[in-house]
């Protein structure tokens, strides 16, 4: 186990605090309020277009962090290993998670590894935990939209999810799109120079539906959106009409949703648009005083439709 | 997109509405389609229409009619070791005698998620020690599928790959549904999927034997209404059976796609949630292929419980609609669903549920 990690973990991960191998990593914590998230992935495949597991659990982690407006400083590493997992795989897991970790400029901390007997894990598991410090005035909660705001999204929604469906084993789907996994920080730093954020969520599982009624839910509001102001890339949307998938439940790894005070919107709109990754960024509807947590979808005959928190998983349709 | 976006576009779909808007009395159409069902909720037509047409739903959602006591036979059959069940999605959280297939899986039973028979094929053929059996579930436009990938087990000689075959056939349910007392549909949105491979004359006993006419529709907003505009005007004069989606349906239908099917399967009695069994109304596989024929073996099916709250089977007949049901959404929802209806991607319920209530009984957009 010490040679995996002095061969493998430390040299691609880096060593910060846990250079003297002790049982804790000691650091030091800048004044203020402070920002704590856990989350595990598992994903198959481990690897698909634009991404792969490693990536996944520094961005996740350093999103969520980014989405109380959060710095990400420092995070921690959960490996669960599956016997018999090639080296290989794992080498260039570690190495893509530990390059996400450099662009999200994070270090890593204190970390674990425990190999699991074979059958009992799907190849490999990553626990990340993340503390980030949130510059002063900058927090934000999901339970703060309210009536009046504009709802912002910073692109094509959907990418993540129709990448990795492409690659699941039976699904012989010609597609070329690649995962929008990234590390969102930054955009957040652009995002909040420009306007007030009421409330903001990355749109991860569950997809803009989920996050929107969290937010709606949370915030006591309702939310409208507009059904041709959705930024869906053409293929995305042939991979949701052939299968019968709703694009508002696809997954995102690098989405967020900003609610912001419409005096705010364009300001912010402009500032999302300048950024590499809110290049296809738009309006994508309100926040109303309408029933609270009931999130509506005007389709371009202006009728009304529900949107609901999605349930389980989304299978294809038969015919 | 090319031949979406035509049928999508908002000022052609005003045009319809308001033409369709214009007729003096309101009519009661009958959509029999699960996609249709589907199609309507989420492109928001329901409140559009009214009150010049009342749409209900009908019994066109393979995954809806599977009765109980076959899901059970499933559910059963993926509990015997060796075997792996392998099944569309769609009905792994369908309850049936014994629980649903999800709970089977939880429970230790090999049951695996393919996204088209002859996925299922290839997975018998990878793993020949085990027996695989393909959950065969849908109507004419998927029974081709399913008996082409017999021919080609038989062609390859893969012994394992089984198929429990609970396919029925929509003519003789839409015959059963006109015979029953106060069924109130004037006029049928026929299926285009299931026309592309049977043809529209396969419905012609519509018109001609009960006065009721139908039009074959396509599943893009502009089709629907077209469909809708053309039952609408047909109340003068004599009723026929049209198609209105001619870039899909020929009159003969795909007589390659019947021949496949009928060389593997032949007519049989089938029991269909809500309207019982029906003689004739599905697919038993001939006996040519029962070495295939996973129907055939013996298993232990508990009798299906009626405690008669949920009403799917009314649903499914259009005799109500969901909110109608006093479980719907109160109690069945698509976390807990009483019946496949708020199961299916495809069901009326689940439709209603995503896209068309607004939450509270007795405040529903239209009851």
């Amino acid at each position: 186990m010490s040679e995996l990690l002095e061969e493998m973990v430390f040299p691609l991960l880096g060593r910060a605090g846990l250079l003297e191998a002790e049982d804790a990593a000691a650091f030091s914590a800048p004044g203020g309020r402070m920002a704590l998230t856990t989350d595990s992935f598992v994903v198959r495949p481990l690897f698909f277009p634009g991404g792969d597991i490693g990536k996944l659990a520094v961005c996740g982690t350093v999103n969520d962090l980014a989405m109380r407006g959060a710095r990400p400083l420092y995070l921690t590493v959960g490996l669960i290993l599956e016997e018999g997992l090639p080296f290989p795989v794992l080498e260039r897991v570690l190495r893509s998670a530990g390059r996400w970790c450099e662009e999200a400029g994070v270090a890593v901390v204190a970390g674990d590894t425990k190999v699991v007997e074979r059958g009992s894990a799907d190849g490999l598991y990553i626990n990340t935990s993340g503390v980030g410090v949130i510059p002063e005035g900058n927090e934000v909660s999901v339970t703060g939209a309210s009536p009046g705001d504009v709802l912002l999204v910073n692109g094509f929604i959907g990418d993540h999810e129709a990448a990795v469906l492409g690659q699941r084993d039976g699904f012989d789907l010609q597609v070329s799109v690649s995962s929008d996994c990234a590390p969102l920080y930054g955009l957040v730093e652009v995002i909040q120079a420009a306007g007030r954020v009421h409330a903001m969520r990355d749109a991860t599982r569950g997809g803009l539906a989920a996050v929107l009624k969290e937010i709606a839910s949370a915030s006591g509001t309702a939310i409208e959106l507009v059904e041709e102001s959705l930024p869906l890339r053409e293929e995305v949307r042939a991979v949701c009409e052939m299968l019968g998938l709703d694009p508002l439940l696809m997954a995102n790894e690098g989405k967020l949703v900003a609610a912001v005070p419409e005096e705010d919107a364009g300001g912010v709109l402009r500032a999302m648009s300048g950024h590499p990754l809110g290049g296809e960024a738009a309006v994508i509807g309100k926040v109303t005083a309408g029933r609270k947590g009931e999130v509506s979808l005007i389709t371009p005959l202006g009728s009304h439709r529900l949107v609901r928190m999605p349930s389980g998983e989304q299978f294809p349709r038969i015919c | 997109m090319r031949f979406i976006d035509e049928y999508r576009s908002p000022d052609i779909l005003r045009g319809l509405l308001d033409r369709i808007g214009d007729i003096p009395r309101p009519m009661t159409l009958m959509e029999v389609c699960g996609t249709h069902t589907m199609a309507i909720s989420r492109s928001g037509l329901r409140p559009l229409l009214a009150p010049a047409v009342d749409l209900l739903s009908g019994p066109g959602c393979p995954v809806c009619v599977t009765s109980e006591r076959d899901m059970g036979k499933a559910v059963a059959i993926a509990g015997i070791p060796g075997v792996v069940l392998a099944t569309f999605g769609d009905m792994m959280r369908v309850p049936g005698a014994g629980g649903t297939l999800l709970e089977a899986a939880s429970r230790g039973a090999a049951v695996k998620v393919v996204y088209s028979p002859l996925d299922a094929l290839a997975l018998a053929e990878r793993e020949k020690d085990r027996k695989v059996v393909f959950l065969g579930v849908g109507f004419e436009t998927t029974a081709p599928s399913v008996a082409a990938s017999l021919l080609r087990a038989r062609e390859r000689g893969v012994e394992n790959f089984y198929v429990l075959s609970l396919h029925k056939l929509v003519p003789p349910a839409l015959r059963a549904l006109v015979e029953m007392e106060g069924f109130g549909v004037e006029g049928f949105i026929l299926p285009g999927h299931v026309s592309s491979i049977i043809g529209a004359g396969a419905y012609s006993f519509l018109a001609d034997e009960y006065g009721i006419p139908g039009v074959v529709a396509g599943f893009e907003p502009a089709d629907i209404l077209q469909a809708i505009y053309a039952l609408l005007g047909s109340r003068e004069g004599k009723p026929s059976v049209d198609v209105a989606y001619s870039r899909a349906v020929k009159a003969g239908g795909n007589p390659r796609a019947i021949d496949i099917l009928y060389r593997v399967f032949e007519p049989a009695d089938a029991e269909w949630r809500g309207l019982s069994f029906m003689p004739a109304s599905g697919l038993g596989i001939r006996e040519e292929f029962r070495e295939h024929d996973a129907g055939a073996w013996e298993v232990e099916v508990p009798e299906p419980e009626e405690d008669g709250k949920c009403r799917c089977g009314d649903i499914l007949c259009g005799l109500i609609k969901p909110p109608q049901c006093p479980m719907f959404a109160a109690v069945c929802t698509p976390d807990n669903p009483l019946g496949p209806c708020m199961v299916s991607s495809e069901g009326t319920c689940a439709s209603y549920y995503l896209y068309d209530a607004r939450g509270g009984r007795g405040s529903w957009l239209r009851g």
